[in-house]
């Protein structure tokens, strides 16, 4: 049944060759599409620390400043216009154009965590047991100063929609691992303990698979009614029916295989096949009720709710267990332009334990060491106040210039701090890390050199990275 | 491209990658044979030879050009017949003085180009003949093809003049001639029915249909039947699906809230358009400048709205200057994907790295189109504007009633408040207690009666379907060329002007206006625009177009598969008035449309997407045919045209897991009643999350201007197929519809109609005994668990005489011949 021609990187590469040779555009060709293939096989020479990814997207932005991004002194600076000489005169959005910029300190402690003492705020009290196993990046920053386009940047690699999306090129470039789940998963998570009037819009741009084959695209898995859209048959039919109609129509397919010559018949008997292996193994993933009792503790009670972070957290890690190289879970609600101190805690308490205890739970099976968990969000929050402000009651608008993320498994090191900020967590002091040198640094531990991942597109060769300079962040590296 | 969901890694890549060698060399030989009668070209025969071997280290970017040399300029200091130290690569009209034919035909491994180390095959005997001829013939450059205007190329002989007469099969048989190939065989006339139906209408032939074809034994039979179609309303909807992706025609904004935006006037036009066979150069002008003819009618201006379809966001968050550049360049972006074919946003940022489209270039353009006079953003959340999902400037498509009931709802509000207003004064100007107390009473007595006024007048504005449209401003906004795009970092100010590469506009104003711009678009100097079209409506039928890439023209995009094939085509578009039915019908009729598509594996392995034409073309159809074919064969199908986008059903919850709090809509609602079953091309896409019966099968988000949709073949259409409640359920209809109408049948007959009725074939000996013996076998499954058939019957009584299980056991019978792979392909 399987055959090497009706390989998807062959179609391109066939594809791509007679373009080139036929007629006469584009040079790369089979040289640069084979290194492609070659791609998954690092794994064996070495070259990969990590085979796959769990991306925590925290999307609304989170506040560094409330969260990871420690700045004592900025407790004499309350109500004080943020200097000139700080903020440069920066571009803000139209929320804040125009007003006064009066400094708002953060109202939560922060306390030295792990062998290594890193800051974490009370927020966050399971993240910070964990500490000696995340490595935190205060010196994030991004171009966009809007959600969208924001949001758009970190997943696609482009602000503008339709680019191809992180799990999308790791799919692309590294292949499958298993023959019964797709290469990449989102989950959204249905439940903001926060409150629901920080929930910023989402889009499947953000999985897509733009002008890579949407084979490649992320597979959203819905929190009501079937994971996977159209999974269940209907009523009425039951297993044995769905096999026998499959049957019937693999019988007839074949025939007309047989009289036309197509082999694109055969493909559409095989995915019917794989769709009904799909139909066992998609509820068998989801259904976590053999999880005994200590794993559920782990997770934290929301873990009982369909839909929940925590939920997501335990059926990420289920998903690392049957091959699935890109699992990313969407978290929102985070974009706390009023009444922070009020609404931050309840996102804190949606995403601190089960992130903790993911973490943990990939330790404990020896999966943490080959998967690369990152949490981060679209950019920061400002130092300074949007509306009301008081010592418990504050709100802070979108922040380009910098944020904070952190990495932990796959060959990141633990308990370590990166890059620092200004003492207003306004501008990167040292170290500056771009959206792009975070996928750099994503892709270096899968064993890619991200030059060489690139898709013939509108006449360029397309890569997550874009066309601009990017680094592997080596010093966070293990 | 078709593509796989296979999870598997290729086995043996050295293997393969000598097997894709020897198929480009094949390429290449028949490229050769093919000149050899003909005068070298060098765009058609040397330039791809150049640049695949030659350009790499001797081409356009200078960081890697060796020898100061690059081959694909003749003149200049670097230029092919440059002098560098005694040495020309290229010498008119002499090989014996030109470096180039020396090197390529040296024997010495230090001299030979291209290098070993190059990994380049030599130049084969061929190919150095057709340098040799070339260079003996003058060494003439010619400037890239797209760029040149096509002329009417001689037509062709083919090796046997019994195949046709008809241009495009000389054009397409001569190239099967140079393969060695022969034409196939015209398909059978089921198939020819089936195709030409689904191509020309979308929709399936009925039974009826189909057999009213098969008895007329007209010569003419065919023709008669395309152009029975061709006049079916049915014809403006699906050619109309198509524009909607290249447009990205959609139900909401796209961006941050992504609010219901209502565009459809704009889509009723189209399908209009494409039926009373609006020539192409009036619909491009329509829509370009339709505001700016003198006077212009309604259509004029609702097609203008093609202006307004780009994403926008709402007003709150992002800064005003930066939502209006996006929005501007967006329209350029459509504009150049739409009518140019090119990717002139690749010079928003820095001038093309491919063509020669210069960022000055694009923001010329980028001048027509940045005079919108409208705010960069939608507006509030409330009113009638916004509830209706318009902003201004747009038209209300009011009837002459709606006319006459507005007229007079609009002047009670006007009296309203002007008595209000009345009142107000004399209570401020009121002294006494009592006098006062009066006229509040009656002052609230009029504020409620101009409030109910009011909600009349607007409960019929929100009836009133309205179209948005283009606008001047007064003064012309100013244009610079952005720096890196940024809209905060202008550069010099430039002026309204086309692409400096391609042939100038005409003006008659002092500034140019976009209908000059209009204007030049469809002059037939025009090198662009009739190819890019042409190339699209053959992509329609074939399933990949002359040039494979159909939104690019430029350098980076393919060549032509039959460069003189397409320029005929362009030519005779622009000499029949742009007539689009008449190109459509020249296509449908050739003998290359006919031809069957059945032929030996490794035919379809060779040339898996039939680029040489040498049998009909088989691909999945899309998304929308796939879901009206089930709609349309079920008998469920509405065929009420035109109106606003219907929602049928979709699992829940999906738009609630994106949309924020406020997002207008949040929550799908489904429609109800027939609505549901309306053609999908009046589907509501919403674009944050467009309708999954639709994505899953490759339809775009509709968030950027797509020319042509992928086609993969993955496990979630299959589980989309099998399961959709709608499709099962249009299964059940079909089933029993057809018990009820064969009351008195023989299974045999009832499994023939079903049959025929999807895949417009009857079932031969073997398929019919295949599927007689899973209908008995679904009987006895369901016999054995009437709970089971009850459910799938969801209650639906069966026909007289016929149990529960049996009506089940049809509807899985129909809905497996759902299934089969023919009835989702056009072959």
């Amino acid at each position: 049944m399987y055959d090497i021609a009706e390989e998807p990187h062959m179609h391109q590469a066939r594809r791509q060759f007679l373009k080139t040779s036929g007629m006469g555009l584009g040079v790369t060709a089979l040289a640069s599409l084979l290194p492609q293939n070659a791609l998954a096989r690092l794994d064996s020479t070495g070259g990969a620390r990590a085979k796959r990814v769990i991306f925590l997207f925290m999307a609304g932005a989170p506040s560094q400043v409330d969260l990871f991004d420690y700045k004592p002194d900025l407790d004499k600076q309350f109500r004080k216009p943020l200097p000139k000489s700080v903020s440069q005169g920066q571009r803000v959005t139209a929320m804040t154009r125009g007003r006064e910029q009066l400094v708002a300190p953060s109202m939560f402690k922060f306390h030295r965590q792990g062998k290594n003492g890193i800051w974490m705020s009370e927020l966050l009290p399971h993240l910070s047991k964990v500490a000696d196993d995340l490595c935190i990046i205060k010196s994030m920053h991004t171009n966009a100063i809007n959600h969208d386009p924001g949001k758009t940047f970190i997943c696609t690699g482009a602000e503008i929609p339709g680019k191809a999306s992180m799990g999308a090129w790791l799919s692309y470039g590294l292949g499958s691992m298993n023959r019964d789940l797709p290469d990449f998963i989102v989950l959204n998570s249905a439940y903001w303990t926060g409150g629901t009037r920080n929930v910023q819009a989402l889009y499947s741009r953000l999985w897509g698979s733009g002008p890579l084959p949407s084979k490649h695209q992320g597979v959203a898995f819905q929190t009501s009614g079937d994971p996977v859209l159209f999974l269940s048959n209907p009523e009425g039919i039951d297993t044995g029916i769905r096999r026998r109609m499959l049957d019937l129509v693999g019988a007839v397919n074949q025939k007309h295989f047989d009289e036309i010559g197509d082999h694109e018949i055969q493909t559409t008997i095989a995915q019917q096949e794989m769709a009904f292996r799909m139909q066992a193994s998609v509820p068998e993933l989801t259904d976590v009720s053999n999880e005994p009792e200590g794993i559920r503790r782990l997770y934290g009670p929301e873990v009982e709710k369909k839909g929940s972070f925590a939920r997501n957290c335990l059926l990420a890690r289920r998903m690392v267990e049957r091959g699935v190289r890109f699992i990313q879970i969407f978290h929102r609600g985070w974009d706390h332009h009023t009444i922070l101190p009020k609404q931050l805690p309840g996102q804190c308490f949606d995403i601190d334990q089960p992130s903790a205890a993911l973490l943990k739970d990939l330790k404990q099976r020896g999966l943490l060491d080959d998967t690369i968990v990152v949490f981060a969000g679209e950019f920061g929050r400002t130092v300074f106040c949007q509306g009301r402000l008081e010592r418990d009651d504050y709100g802070r608008d979108h922040h380009p210039r910098c944020f904070s993320a952190w990495m932990a498994g796959g060959g990141i090191k633990g308990g370590l701090s990166y890059g620092e900020t200004d003492d207003f967590s306004y501008n990167i002091a040292r170290d500056p890390v771009a959206v792009r040198d975070l996928h750099v640094t994503m892709l270096h531990q899968l064993g890619i050199d991200h030059h060489k991942l690139s898709f013939p597109f509108q006449g360029l060769d397309q890569r997550l990275t874009g066309v601009e300079e990017s680094h592997v962040i080596h010093p966070i590296i293990s | 491209m078709k593509e796989t969901y296979e999870f598997e890694l290729p086995k043996s890549v050295a293997h393969q990658g000598l097997k894709l060698l020897a198929l480009g060399e094949c390429c290449l030989h028949f490229l050769a044979v093919m000149a050899s009668a003909a005068e070298v070209q060098f765009n058609r025969d040397i330039r791809p030879l150049l640049s695949d071997r030659c350009f790499r280290c001797h081409g356009p970017d200078e960081h890697e050009r060796k020898a100061k040399l690059r081959l694909d300029q003749a003149d200049g200091p670097e230029g092919a017949y440059r002098n560098h130290k005694g040495s020309i690569a290229l010498k008119p009209g002499s090989t014996e003085l030109s470096s180039l034919w020396q090197r390529i035909t040296s024997d010495d491994p230090d001299e030979i180009m291209p290098p070993p180390e190059a990994k380049k095959p030599p130049l084969t005997a061929a190919e150095k003949a057709l340098v040799k001829r070339w260079i003996e013939e003058g060494a003439n450059y010619e400037d890239f093809w797209a760029f040149v205007p096509p002329r009417h190329p001689a037509l062709p002989t083919v090796s046997n003049p019994d195949w046709s007469e008809k241009p495009i099969d000389l054009f397409v048989f001569r190239r099967l001639d140079a393969e060695g190939l022969k034409p196939k065989p015209r398909a059978d006339r089921r198939t020819l029915i089936r195709r030409a139906t689904l191509d020309l209408t979308g929709l399936p032939p009925t039974r009826e249909e189909i057999h009213e074809f098969l008895e007329d034994t007209s010569p003419n039979a065919y023709e008669h039947l395309i152009d029975r179609l061709l006049d079916k309303s049915q014809y403006g909807e699906h050619m109309t699906k198509y524009w909607l992706d290249l447009v990205r025609f959609a139900d909401t904004n796209g961006i941050h809230h992504d609010h219901y935006r209502d565009l459809t006037p704009y889509r009723d036009w189209v399908i209009r358009a494409f039926n009373r066979n609006l020539g192409y150069d009036e619909f491009v002008k329509y829509q370009l400048a339709g505001d700016l003819y003198d006077e212009p009618s309604r259509d004029q201006l609702i097609a203008s709205g093609f202006n307004r379809l780009h994403l926008i966001i709402d007003v709150g968050t992002a800064l005003p200057e930066e939502s209006h550049t996006r929005n501007v360049i967006d329209r350029v972006t459509a504009v150049g994907t739409a009518f140019m074919g090119l990717t002139v946003q690749c010079a928003v940022c820095h001038d093309h790295k491919f063509d020669p489209v210069t960022a000055k270039d694009f923001y010329q353009l980028y001048a027509f189109f940045n005079n919108l006079d409208a705010q960069p953003e939608t507006g509030g959340r409330s009113g009638t504007d916004f509830l209706r999902g318009l902003q201004a400037p747009y038209i209300n498509l009011t009837s002459p009633a709606q006319e006459t009931k507005l007229k007079v709802l609009s002047a009670a509000v006007k009296s309203g408040n002007a008595e209000v207003k009345t009142l107000k004064q004399r209570l401020s100007e009121a002294k006494g207690a009592g006098e006062k107390e009066t006229l509040r009473k009656q002052l609230a007595s009029a504020e409620k009666n101009l409030k109910a006024a009011r909600d009349k007048r607007d409960a019929l504005v929100m009836t009133i379907p309205a179209a948005m449209t283009m606008k001047e401003r007064e003064d012309i906004r100013p244009a610079h060329i952005l720096i890196r795009g940024a809209y905060d970092n202008p550069g010099a100010r430039v002026e309204r002007d086309t692409p400096a590469f391609l042939p100038p506009m005409q003006s008659s104003s002092e500034t140019k206006t976009r209908m000059d711009l209009a204007r030049w678009f469809v002059a037939p100097e025009n090198p662009l625009t009739a190819r890019v079209a042409v190339n699209r409506f053959w992509q329609q039928f074939f399933g990949v177009g002359l040039v494979k890439t159909s939104e690019d023209f430029g350098s980076q995009g393919e060549w032509p598969s039959h460069p003189d094939l397409l320029d005929h085509l362009a030519v005779s578009f622009v000499e029949s008035g742009w007539d689009i039915k008449a190109l459509v019908r020249q296509i449908v009729l050739s003998e290359t449309y006919q031809q069957r598509s059945e032929t030996a594996p490794e035919e379809f392995r060779r040339d898996p997407e039939n680029r040489l034409l040498s049998r009909g073309s088989r691909f999945r159809m899309d998304s929308e045919l796939i879901r009206d074919q089930v709609l349309a064969t079920s008998g469920l199908l509405n065929k009420a045209m035109f109106g606003k986008s219907v929602k049928p059903p979709q699992p829940e919850g999906l738009w609630r897991s994106v949309a924020m709090p406020s997002s207008y809509p949040k929550e799908f609602k489904p429609d109800s009643g027939d609505q549901i079953y309306r053609r999908s091309l009046y589907t509501f896409w919403k674009r944050g999350m467009a309708p999954p019966q639709m994505t899953i099968l490759n339809a775009p988000t509709r968030e950027a201007c797509i020319a042509r949709r992928e086609r993969t073949n993955t496990p979630l259409q299959a589980l989309l197929l099998m399961n959709e409640q709608e499709y099962v359920k249009a299964a059940r209809h079909l089933a029993h519809r057809t018990i009820s109408q064969h009351l008195d049948s023989s299974p045999s007959e009832r499994l023939t109609a079903i049959y025929e009725t999807i895949t417009s074939h009857v079932p031969d000996e073997k398929e019919h005994a295949i599927l007689l013996q899973a209908y008995r076998d679904f009987v006895s499954l369901y016999d054995a668990d009437r709970e089971l058939a009850e459910l799938l019957c969801r209650g639906q009584k069966p026909p007289e005489r016929h149990s529960t299980a049996d009506l089940a056991a049809w509807t899985m019978l129909a809905s497996a011949i759902y299934n089969l792979d023919i009835t989702k392909t056009r072959q």
